[in-house]
This record gives C-alpha cells, sequence and structure tokens, in this order.
C-alpha cells in the first residue's frame, strides 16, 4: 500500500520547518486530520518510517495534491532529510491517507475547539482549511501555544483565516511574546476558560502536540468541565532512536 | 513525575492499515486486564521499541502488539477482549 | 519493491567490528515497550526461582554487599544500532546463582512492568552476564533499566531485560514477551539472529 508521489513544491515556514507539496498519482482523498506515513530507503535498502499529518485539506479541484509541513527533530533520522535535503522533483514513497478519529467534517454538529502545541497545529490547519473551503460557518477557534514570534507556522495562513467571521485565532506565546502582548506562558486554567469554547457550547474540541502538551491541556480540559468524550487527542514526539 | 515516552493509537493507525481493511483507530477497545473500554486512538503507543505496543491508558495491560518483519508481521490482540467497529 | 531515496544514507553504517546490518552510535538510544517503572532501591528486590520452587532472594543491600565487577562491552540492539566499549558495574550471575541448587537449562528473566526475555542459562553463566547497578560511573538511570538490569552483552540488547525483579529458572523453554512475537528465541547479533526463523 506504500505509493510513490513526487515532490512539486516546497516552502519554508520557520527557521526548523518545511511545508512540502506533494502530487500523489493515486491519491483516494482525504479528511482533514488524517495522516501519512512517510518511508525513506538507503541505497543499501536501510529504511526508516514516519509519521506526519497532511496539512491541507483535500479538494475535487486538486484531488492528486497534498501538503505536508515538517518540523525538524534535532539529531532526527526522517525530519531533517524531508526538511533540508529533499527537492523539488525527487520521489518520496508514502502510505495513506490512515486515521478515523483525530478529523473533523464539514457535516459535523457543534462548534469546534482547535488547540495546537508547536508543530501540533500542522493537522488543525487542515481542518481550518477544510472549514474555509466547504464555506462552512461553524464557529472555530485556534489556540495555538507557540515558544516565540518567529515559531509561528503557517504566518499568512492564519491572519488570512483570522478575518473570518467564523473563525478566532489565539496565540499563546511560552517564551517570547512579540511587542504588545503581555503575557508569556504556557497555556493553562485562565487561559482554556478565557478562550476556550465553554463545557455547555456543545463543542468538539481537537488537542495535537507533543505528548506532555496533550496531557497538560486534556487535563486542563477535564477539569474545566469539558467532557472527555468530547476531547480528542493526537500526540507525537521524536521517534525512532537517536 | 510524569511519563510521556508514548504517543497514541494514531500512531498505530499506518502499520494497521497493512492489516485491516477498516480504520480501527476509532474503534471502541476493551481492555482484557481491567475492562475499561475507550477509542482505540486514545491507547497509550509505544513505538520506539522493537516492535509498536498498544496499552490501555486506564491500567497500562498490552492491549496490542505489532512487529513488522522483512516478509510477514506478527500481530498479537491478546490484550483485547473486543474491538466495536462501526458498520460502514 | 520500492524506491530509493535521493540523498538519503540513514545514520551511518558500521566497520567490519560490528554485526552485520549494525549502526554505530555514539548516544544510548532509549528503547521502551511501556511506561518506564520507578523502583527505589530501598524497595527493590531480585529473587531466583529454582525449577523446584525454591525462591532466593536479594534486597538493595544483600547485592551490595556481593563482589562487583567493572564491564566494558559493546552492545548490540535489534533495532540496528550499536554502541561500543559501554562501560557497566555490577555483579555477576555467577556470584549469585553460585549457591542455587539447579540442572535448569533455560532462564526466563522478569521485569518490573511486565517485561520478559528468555535465556538459556549457558548464556548467563562463566562471565557472560551481570545485574548492572551502574552504567558510566554512575547509578543506572530508570530510562536504561535502573535501579538495576540484567546484562547480557553477547546477545542482542533486548535480551538485557530493564528493571530486572527475577529469574526464573525451568527444565523447558518458554518465550518472552519480543520472543514471543516473531523475534528470535536466542538472539545471536553475528549471526544477525533477528527473527524467528533467521
Amino acid at each position: 500500500m506504500w505509493q510513490v508521489a513526487t515532490v512539486t513544491g516546497v516552502r519554508r515556514e520557520t527557521e526548523t520547518a518545511r511545508t512540502i507539496e506533494l502530487e500523489v498519482p493515486d491519491w483516494p482523498g482525504h479528511v482533514a486530520g488524517q495522516h501519512l506515513d512517510v518511508r525513506l530507503t538507503a541505497p543499501d535498502g536501510y529504511r526508516a518510517s514516519r509519521s506526519y499529518s497532511i496539512a491541507s485539506a483535500w479538494t475535487a479541484s486538486h484531488s492528486s495534491t497534498i501538503e505536508l509541513t515538517v518540523e525538524q527533530v534535532p539529531r532526527g533520522e526522517v525530519s531533517p532529510y524531508l526538511v533540508d535535503v529533499l527537492n523539488v522533483g525527487d520521489p518520496l514513497e508514502i502510505r495513506g491517507p490512515v486515521g478515523g478519529w483525530f478529523v473533523w467534517k464539514p457535516e459535523q454538529d457543534g462548534p469546534v475547539q482547535l488547540i495546537g502545541g508547536g508543530s501540533g497545529v500542522v493537522p488543525l490547519r487542515a481542518m481550518l482549511r477544510a472549514h474555509a473551503s466547504a464555506g462552512s460557518t461553524t464557529p472555530f477557534r485556534l489556540l495555538y501555544s507557540v515558544r516565540r514570534p518567529e515559531s509561528v507556522i503557517y504566518v499568512s495562513d492564519l491572519k488570512e483565516l483570522a478575518s473570518s467571521d467564523d473563525v478566532d485565532v489565539r496565540l499563546v506565546y511560552t517564551r517570547d511574546a512579540p511587542a504588545g502582548e503581555p503575557r508569556v506562558g504556557r497555556i493553562d486554567a485562565d487561559v482554556i476558560s478565557e478562550h476556550a469554547f465553554k463545557p455547555g457550547d456543545g463543542a468538539t474540541t481537537y488537542v495535537c502536540g507533543p505528548t506532555p502538551f496533550v496531557e497538560t491541556v486534556a487535563d486542563l480540559l477535564v477539569a474545566a468541565g469539558h467532557d472527555p468524550a468530547r476531547v480528542r487527542t493526537e500526540r507525537f514526539g521524536p521517534t525512532g532512536g537517536p | 513525575m510524569s511519563e510521556t515516552n508514548y504517543l497514541d493509537g494514531n500512531a498505530a493507525a499506518g502499520s494497521l492499515s497493512e492489516l485491516f481493511a477498516v480504520d480501527l483507530t476509532s474503534a471502541i477497545a476493551q481492555c482484557n486486564g481491567c475492562g475499561r473500554t475507550s477509542v482505540f486512538a486514545e491507547a497509550h503507543v509505544f513505538v520506539d521499541a522493537p516492535g509498536m505496543v498498544a496499552r490501555c491508558p486506564g491500567c497500562d495491560s498490552v492491549l496490542l502488539r505489532v512487529v513488522t518483519r522483512p516478509n510477514d508481521t506478527y500481530l498479537d490482540l491478546r490484550g483485547l477482549t473486543y474491538l466495536r467497529v462501526p458498520n460502514s | 519493491m520500492g524506491i530509493v531515496s535521493p540523498g538519503f544514507t540513514g545514520r551511518r553504517r558500521g566497520g567490519t567490528e560490528l554485526p552485520p546490518g549494525q549502526y554505530l552510535t555514539r548516544d544510548f538510544p532509549v528503547l521502551s515497550a511501556g511506561p518506564t517503572p520507578h523502583v527505589l532501591p530501598e524497595h527493590w528486590e531480585f529473587t531466583v526461582t529454582s525449577e523446584t520452587g525454591e525462591v532466593y532472594r536479594w534486597d538493595w543491600a544483600a547485592l551490595m554487599a556481593l563482589p562487583a565487577e567493572e564491564i566494558t562491552k559493546d552492545i548490540h540492539c535489534v533495532t540496528r544500532w550499536s554502541k561500543l566499549e559501554t562501560t557497566w558495574k555490577g555483579v555477576s550471575l555467577d556470584t549469585l546463582l553460585a549457591d542455587v541448587e539447579t540442572g535448569a537449562d533455560y532462564v526466563m528473566a522478569h521485569s518490573y512492568g511486565g517485561y520478559t526475555t528468555n535465556v538459556p542459562m549457558d548464556d548467563l553463566l562463566d562471565g557472560q552476564s551481570w545485574i548492572a547497578y551502574e552504567y558510566d560511573g554512575e547509578p543506572l538511570d530508570p530510562e536504561h533499566g535502573g535501579p538495576a538490569r540484567l546484562l547480557v552483552p553477547h546477545l542482542y540488547f533486548w535480551k538485557s531485560a530493564k528493571w530486572v525483579r527475577g529469574l526464573v529458572l525451568s527444565d523447558t523453554e518458554d518465550l518472552g514477551f519480543w520472543e514471543t512475537a516473531g523475534y528470535h528465541e536466542y538472539g545471536d547479533p553475528w549471526k544477525e539472529q533477528r527473527y524467528a526463523g533467521d
């Protein structure tokens, strides 16, 4: 079920993250929030594979195009290749789309709260794009935790999305904030109560980020009275050894 | 000290897609150890090991193991009482 | 099947001093099939259960009272990394098993957290294995198996059970956690015995 995609474009998002546009001849379409596996093979047959969230929404007009956004993991094995080595025109072996839980479909009921930590914003961006391209009026809120302004991926995209009446984008800076933003710190109970939908709003919440981030935020949501059954989580982390 | 050396059931979706025609990450799984039911996507999945190990988020019992070998794959489902999958 | 990824070399492959298919690492990768048990030395206990059911016990103080050895060995993980000249301190299994009455050929190591792995008795004796509690001059970190792990460096490293709490001796061979899921029952890295049937 592995298939060969071709890199048709690359776009630097931050110093350590890059978006890769792929052309996949037999792409069956995907739902926002799904991911895929990437497999690399060295000339001697050595292989390494990793999972990455799909950053784009599927549209019928670009039915065989998808985007991945990859954050380089320090001393990683696959991510440095994807961020620094892979070129336009290169083949890339992929398997997917996979995953049917951490997904948003336009026909779904109720408002949507997105909470992302670092590159955990990637599948949430796909949901926001799907929301926009479907012309959905479902209220969306994004809480996006980043270290500093330079770490924000999809800067122009988020500005455009935030101009929609149905979408509220709120950035939380954990190390350095831009001028005019007094608060520096992690997402806490105050941030949740101030910026997230309330437990009675019937929202579905999607939390994606490194495992410690997801555990902390999911605990905060449940402590604030949110129904655990309406909190969907996806964890990632540096994996695969050294 | 909290343990954060795991991912979750979403990370198993690719490997499981080689074995099952339906998406198992949105299936409801019952743990054979403690009886807890949860969506498989919420299982704690350990990938930094010789194989992939999914554990119950409640009691840490092994729910499922997948070992991908060069020519075949071992799948151990002993830790699951059942998987409940929506009909398509 | 598949393609070659242009410009991808993966981790550097090793030289002739490494078993086949292994690459060299300077890090000490942490591989875990479950949550890391945090066992304090004062609550630690190690048991050997003979094939007749006799149980021999050591607490931390008893282990510390036994003669320890400094060990320098290469280690080889089945996930293809090898690390050369790792230094450990621990008690030889020859010492621990000296007064155990047994004629058993097979051993199952059991760990805190439920992990198991099987090793032939012949591979634990004659200076081939240890209960190690220091790595690189420091107490063994929990993520690397502390307070104490089994060290059987001539076999793939999954045999060197982290957080070891006991050995069960038997006349018959049973298979451990990875051995029941397709990994080799013995695991000699020089014969590249990764999977059952290799």
